[in-house]
């Protein structure tokens, strides 16, 4: 008995330990990457345009900005689309077309970030032969489209059916009890999933090397190749200049901040009500 | 009401679209290689001729490597979350967790080229070729971005979804098990291997496979430490390639059509499989997770 008392308690520790593991990787990374941004990080990064190769000095605000208008342009695609086909799924949940529907979101909200992006450049770059944000925003609205299709889903059912019921009891049309009262009910929720959509895509690189593909200069056109945050990190990151490794650290400080506060909030301000 | 039908023809128009779009795209490799394309290891862009095979071995190499680590790792830890571990302990851990899933990938990838790599290179990888020299696995040159290290990465990239799945499986699993197993003299780890683990094996199984999904498509985070060279080499410690990384790196420079074409239809074999693999492991979570008819 004892003896399977030690392999017992000898199990838990190892359990213990690997959740550890899991756990302190976070800490592992974020610490690096905050120790090498906040000493690599200044105004200038902040607020110039990157400057001509070999010369240091010059900042991302061309990719923050970039960013910033690639991933409006995405959610302002995407959330309508996203949150009526949620509605969509919540009304009518138990049809086989539904169940296609549903089908579809989860299995797309796995295919890789680069496949999508193929398609916006097959879509979007080759037929007009030039790289532009707006591509970029469209392959990051397809990424952000299943998480605002399920999360609205879900929202909308965590409503109490009593509510619903109610606005029907009432005399409401179905389509007048879902837009007046059910959506107002369950919009922290319906927030929430587009904030982790905002923040899914935020860190995505891999669809901007052929749709955004990257700017030196100020470029406020979504029609144009376009600078991007994540996809200067990139390029910074496996060029062979000091400086711009130090930018690349500086970087990912922004990005990954940028992308925590977004989970932070998203979790902790906007709990929904009912769940 | 009509805007609700109209959005929903919408998104199964977008997901039918991209199969067809880069269906067409790769129309004219296909035509041009056939399906030797699969199976054939000369990637060469400077004669026109294109064959996966190398590619296709880093990307399942790499992920393997991936799977096994995040799996062991993940499975246990999960294990803990779910049933060992007391709130205080459990709440802090399991966000820790999910925070690390949203780490973009190019900070990780940004890590692995300049932290991770030079750790590999000068430290494990010199350990493994001492210790385990004889398998000819770790035999070689040792370079610091190669297969093993691109494995380590995507291990740390998909643990949290391989910990986050199991633990929502385990805890579905009824607890009249664990008062039986309990009741009947089981120890509480003798409880979680024999009684828990078996009862949640399919949901695991579909968190392994959701998890392999992620790693085959990594993209970012691979292409700066795999070594992106498109040899097959038996040596883990050599550098290699992968699917998704040949297209990020070679698709703006493809200048031939057949050469762009092979990089979209290399897109193309990743959407497949990606939906199958998908399709499998939301098949067999859901099992778990949503008994038959609750919905």
């Amino acid at each position: 008995m004892a003896g399977r008392r030690l392999k017992s308690a000898f199990g838990v520790v190892v359990a213990a330990t690997c959740s550890g593991i899991a756990a302190s990787t976070l800490l592992i990374i974020f610490g690096y990457v905050v120790v090498q941004g906040i000493s690599a990080i200044n105004l200038p990064f902040l607020l110039e345009v990157p400057r001509p190769v070999g010369v240091t000095g010059g900042g991302v605000a061309n990719g923050i900005v970039g960013s910033l208008l690639i991933v409006g342009i995405a959610g302002i695609l995407a959330t309508p689309v996203g949150v009526l086909t949620g509605i969509f799924l919540a009304l009518f949940g138990r049809g086989a077309l539904a169940e296609g529907i549903r089908f579809l979101a989860d299995v797309l909200a796995g295919v890789p970030s680069i496949a999508i992006g193929l398609f916006a450049y097959t879509l979007f770059v080759a037929p007009f032969r030039h790289f532009s944000g707006l591509s970029a925003s469209v392959a990051f609205a397809i990424l952000m489209l299943p998480i605002i299709i399920r999360t609205a889903e879900e929202a909308i059912r965590s409503v109490p059916s009593t509510v619903r019921e109610g606005a029907l009891a009432l005399g409401m049309s179905v389509y007048s009890a879902t837009v007046k009262v059910i959506l107002p009910a369950a919009r922290p929720a319906i927030v929430t999933g587009l904030l982790l959509a905002i923040a899914r895509v935020t860190g995505e690189t891999a669809p901007l090397l052929f749709t955004a593909f990257g700017s030196q200069f100020w470029e406020l056109n979504p029609n144009n190749p376009m600078a991007e945050l994540a996809l200067q990190v990139f390029t910074y990151a496996i060029s062979p200049y000091d400086d711009w490794h130090r930018q690349a650290w500086a970087g990912a400080l922004v990005l990954i901040s940028v992308v925590f506060l977004i989970n932070f909030f998203a979790r902790f301000a906007l709990r929904t009500r009912f769940s | 009401m009509l805007a609700v039908y109209a959005s929903s023809a919408l998104f199964v128009l977008i997901v039918a679209g991209l199969f067809a779009e880069l269906f067409s795209g790769s129309w004219l490799a296909m035509r041009t290689f056939g399906p030797s394309f699969l199976w054939t290891s000369h990637w060469n862009p400077v004669t026109n001729h294109f064959g996966a095979l190398p590619l296709i071995y880093g990307t399942v190499v790499s992920s393997a490597i991936g799977i096994l680590l995040a799996g062991v790792i993940g499975i246990f830890a999960a294990a803990y979350l779910a049933d060992f571990a007391n709130r205080f302990l459990a709440q802090p851990l399991t966000f820790m967790i999910e925070m690390l899933a949203a780490v973009p990938s190019v900070v990780f990838g940004l890590w692995g080229l300049f932290v991770l790599a030079p750790i590999m290179r000068n430290y494990v990888d010199p350990f493994l070729q001492a210790k385990f020299g004889f398998l000819p696995i770790f035999q070689g040159t040792i370079y610091g971005t190669s297969l093993l290290t691109a494995g380590v990465i995507l291990a740390i990239m998909i643990v949290p979804t391989v910990t986050a799945i199991s633990r929502d499986v385990i805890k579905a699993i009824p607890n009249d098990l664990r008062e039986a197993s309990a009741s009947l003299g089981a120890t509480r780890w003798e409880t979680m291997w024999k009684v828990v683990l078996p009862a949640a094996r399919a949901g695991i199984f579909g968190a392994l496979i959701l998890a392999l999904g992620r790693a085959l498509g990594e993209t970012i985070a691979v292409t700066m430490v795999i070594g992106n060279r498109p040899a097959i080499a038996v040596s883990l410690f050599a550098p290699a390639y992968s699917l998704p990384s040949v297209i990020a790196n070679e698709f703006t420079e493809a200048t031939a059509d057949v050469y762009l074409s092979a990089l979209i239809e290399l897109g193309l074999v990743l959407f497949v499989v990606s939906m199958i693999v998908n399709g499998l492991a939301r098949f067999l979570t859901l099992t778990v997770l949503r008994p038959a008819g609750s919905r």
